[in-house]
């Protein structure tokens, strides 16, 4: 007789626990929207209605909602890998930033073949982004100043150097719009609509998508199957126990704080060689800080992120069709975005670390 | 963004240097041109600032004072452009920011929310609300604040000479008085009120609902100043006021002190002579304030219950 895979009664009640502060949250949200869209003079319904529709309503639109999660996957994931530790990472955005710069550099720099050039792409972004958040991390661990300002600050900077660097050293000869030239045609991401032929050819969903997926994967197995992942949350959960049992603190949150910047950049490389193949000036619309959402919404589990990313991913195209159809500003999803966390954050979600918000 | 009405003491240097032409007036001018940039510039830092003092006081981070700034701004803009008048302008844009500060206050005091996640998530919520009602770049163009104009200082907007008041005031309210006494108390341990049979909850209220009125103001200040809203007319000065708490060890006094040196770093950003492209000088102020903050860690002692 075959065995019925079943959850254990403990298991059931531990899902249903973790699940009731998110459905409490979306529910505040559906109804706070509701009156907002009441109060405008729309039909609640209607609205609800073209927003599903057109988040899932075809495969097509659907391919629009993953592309939107994808760098909320990867701000989310970086997000969430700073919470293990205790560091609060509000600095995905300059990361990103730094990150996506990096890439475009090496992108329209050099015209190697995409086997050689997409990896050192992603080398130059990764590393860039690792080494803009390491900056907040060594003041964290040597002089125990607080990531939050710090990393605050770094994304303003990394701005207004970008914008800097694109719009006086770097910007493309004879254009008004503020970006650089095209990156090499090899490095250059696919779409996935040119593996699969359900998706229409203009449906920009690219390999990232699948790239983030594997990241949030190789994540979970990090944090739960390795020494250095154990180490991380150990830090994060107990810092005094940590260095009892001989772990460098400081060094801990340095890696962190690298390991996390190099994912947040990725966000920046999904921009810059996935969709633009360019670095547009301010082309960020706030995906490091989306990101935080996602990584409070997703109870900081790599997969709750997905879920999470994915959710706002529809959110965001469906917002854009209300707007368009109904009249209803996108700028809605914002406050939604935020009236998410602080319900998230009033209705005690467990933290995984207990030293974050003490010492600002 | 700023206009700049010149003061007579430069209007003055102005003239003397056309008789004596020398390098060492033009450096005089160029002081005497930042001192008063610099005064306008630090003034919505000093009102964060205070704020922040307050807040972080009662034990409560308050990382929010740039979305309170933000909102404030905006209820100014609109609160003038509605009814005309300056004033009208002024006690709406206050409102605004208390009634954010209100949702900080309850979600991190009443509900015992992470004070930091709250904080962040509520200056999200400015952004949110501001770009829902005001779709365009920039606002309509509104009327600024009184001027007040006298004679050697110069002419400053009136909430400038209030600020100085304020930041009397405070020292006198939180170290002079029994209130006061209390809202530290606040801070520094969870249990003292509660055992004298006051309320630390009211006390920690009142902390947070004072930075909302005080980085109210400056937010009004910086929409009176410019005379319309743009998005992201803060600019990160919550965050920076933030720093200047902590550089001048939560005390009103010294935390002013620290808001001068980033108002003049802002002030340099506004200096055209120089040529330097101004994204490079825009990064000074961020710059500072991580400086500052490694110097200062270790020296400084926060209030031994904050984010309690």
């Amino acid at each position: 007789m075959a065995r019925i895979p079943s959850f254990s009664k403990p298991q059931i009640t531990e899902i249903l626990h973790a699940g009731r502060p998110i459905a409490f949250s979306l529910g505040i949200v559906i109804v706070l929207s509701s009156l907002v869209i009441g109060i405008l003079g729309q039909n609640v319904l209607e609205v609800y209605r073209i927003l599903v529709l057109s988040a899932f309503g075809s495969l097509d639109d659907f391919g629009y909602v993953l592309f939107n999660a994808t760098p909320l996957i990867f701000t989310g994931l970086a997000v969430t890998i700073g919470f293990k530790c205790g560091l609060f990472n509000i600095g995905c955005e300059g990361q990103l930033y730094a990150g996506g710069f990096a890439a475009v550099w090496v992108g329209f720099h050099f015209n190697f073949p995409a086997i050689i050039l997409i990896p050192l792409c992603f080398f130059a972004a990764m590393t860039a982004g690792a080494g803009w958040a390491a900056i907040a991390g060594i003041l964290k661990a040597k002089f125990g100043v607080h990531e939050v300002i710090n990393t605050i600050m770094m994304n303003f900077i990394a701005i207004a150097l970008t914008s800097y660097l694109v719009t006086e050293v770097y910007q493309e000869a004879g254009q008004m719009i503020p970006h650089t030239p095209q990156i090499y045609e090899t490095a250059h991401l696919p779409r996935i609509s040119a593996f699969i032929g359900l998706l229409s050819k203009s449906n920009p969903l690219n390999v990232m998508f699948l790239l983030a997926i594997v990241a949030a994967l190789s994540c979970q197995f990090f944090l739960k199957r390795t020494q250095y992942g154990y180490e991380l949350r150990l830090v994060g959960d107990a810092p005094d126990v940590a260095t009892y049992g001989g772990i460098n603190v400081g060094t801990v949150t340095v890696w962190t704080m690298m390991l996390s910047g190099a994912i947040a950049s990725l966000a920046g490389v999904w921009d810059v060689m996935g969709y633009r193949y360019r670095f547009l000036d301010n082309f960020s619309p706030g995906f490091g800080y989306t990101g935080i959402a996602a990584a409070l919404l997703g109870r900081n589990h790599p997969y709750g992120v997905c879920l999470a990313a994915i959710l706002f991913g529809a959110l965001n195209k469906g917002a854009l069709d209300v707007d368009i159809l109904l009249n209803v500003p996108r700028e809605l999803f914002l406050i939604i975005q935020a009236v998410l966390i602080i319900c998230l954050a009033s209705i005690q979600i467990k933290w995984q670390s207990g030293t974050l918000g003490k010492t600002v | 963004m700023y206009s700049f009405p010149h003061n007579p003491t430069v209007v003055l240097l102005y003239k003397v240097e056309l008789r004596a032409s020398g390098i060492g007036t033009e450096v005089l001018t160029i002081i005497f041109e930042l001192i008063p940039r610099t005064i306008r510039m630090s003034t919505p830092l000093v009102l964060a600032g205070l704020g922040g003092v307050y807040s972080e006081r009662s034990g409560v981070v308050n990382i929010a004072l740039e979305g309170i700034m933000l909102i404030s701004a905006f209820g100014y803009v609109i609160g003038t452009s509605a009814s005309g008048s300056a004033w009208a302008g002024l006690v709406i844009g206050i409102g605004f920011g208390t009634a954010i500060a209100l949702v900080h206050a309850i979600a991190s005091i009443s509900f015992r929310a992470d004070q930091i996640v709250s904080g962040v998530a509520i200056n999200f919520l400015a952004i949110g609300i501001t770009e829902f009602l005001n779709r365009k770049a920039t606002s309509p163009r509104v009327e600024g604040l009184t001027q007040w104009n006298l004679p050697l200082i110069g002419s400053y907007s009136c909430l400038v000479y209030l600020t100085l008041l304020l930041m009397v005031g405070s020292h006198v309210f939180l170290f002079k008085t029994p209130w006061g006494l209390r809202l530290r108390a606040a801070g520094e341990s969870t249990e003292a009120l509660n055992m004298l049979g006051l309320s630390r909850a009211r006390w920690q209220y009142i902390g947070v609902m004072a930075s909302g009125v005080l980085a109210g103001l400056g937010g009004c200040f910086l929409a009176s100043e410019a005379h319309y809203f743009t998005k992201g007319i803060t600019a990160g000065r919550g965050y920076v006021a933030l720093a200047a708490v902590i550089f001048g060890n939560w005390t009103p006094y010294k935390t002013a002190a620290a808001c001068l040196l980033f108002g003049f770093a802002n002030a340099l950003q506004l200096e055209s002579r120089w040529q330097i492209p101004s994204q490079l000088l825009q990064c000074l102020p961020y710059l500072l304030t991580m400086v500052v903050l490694v110097g200062v860690i270790g020296k400084s002692k926060p209030p031994a219950s904050l984010g309690k």
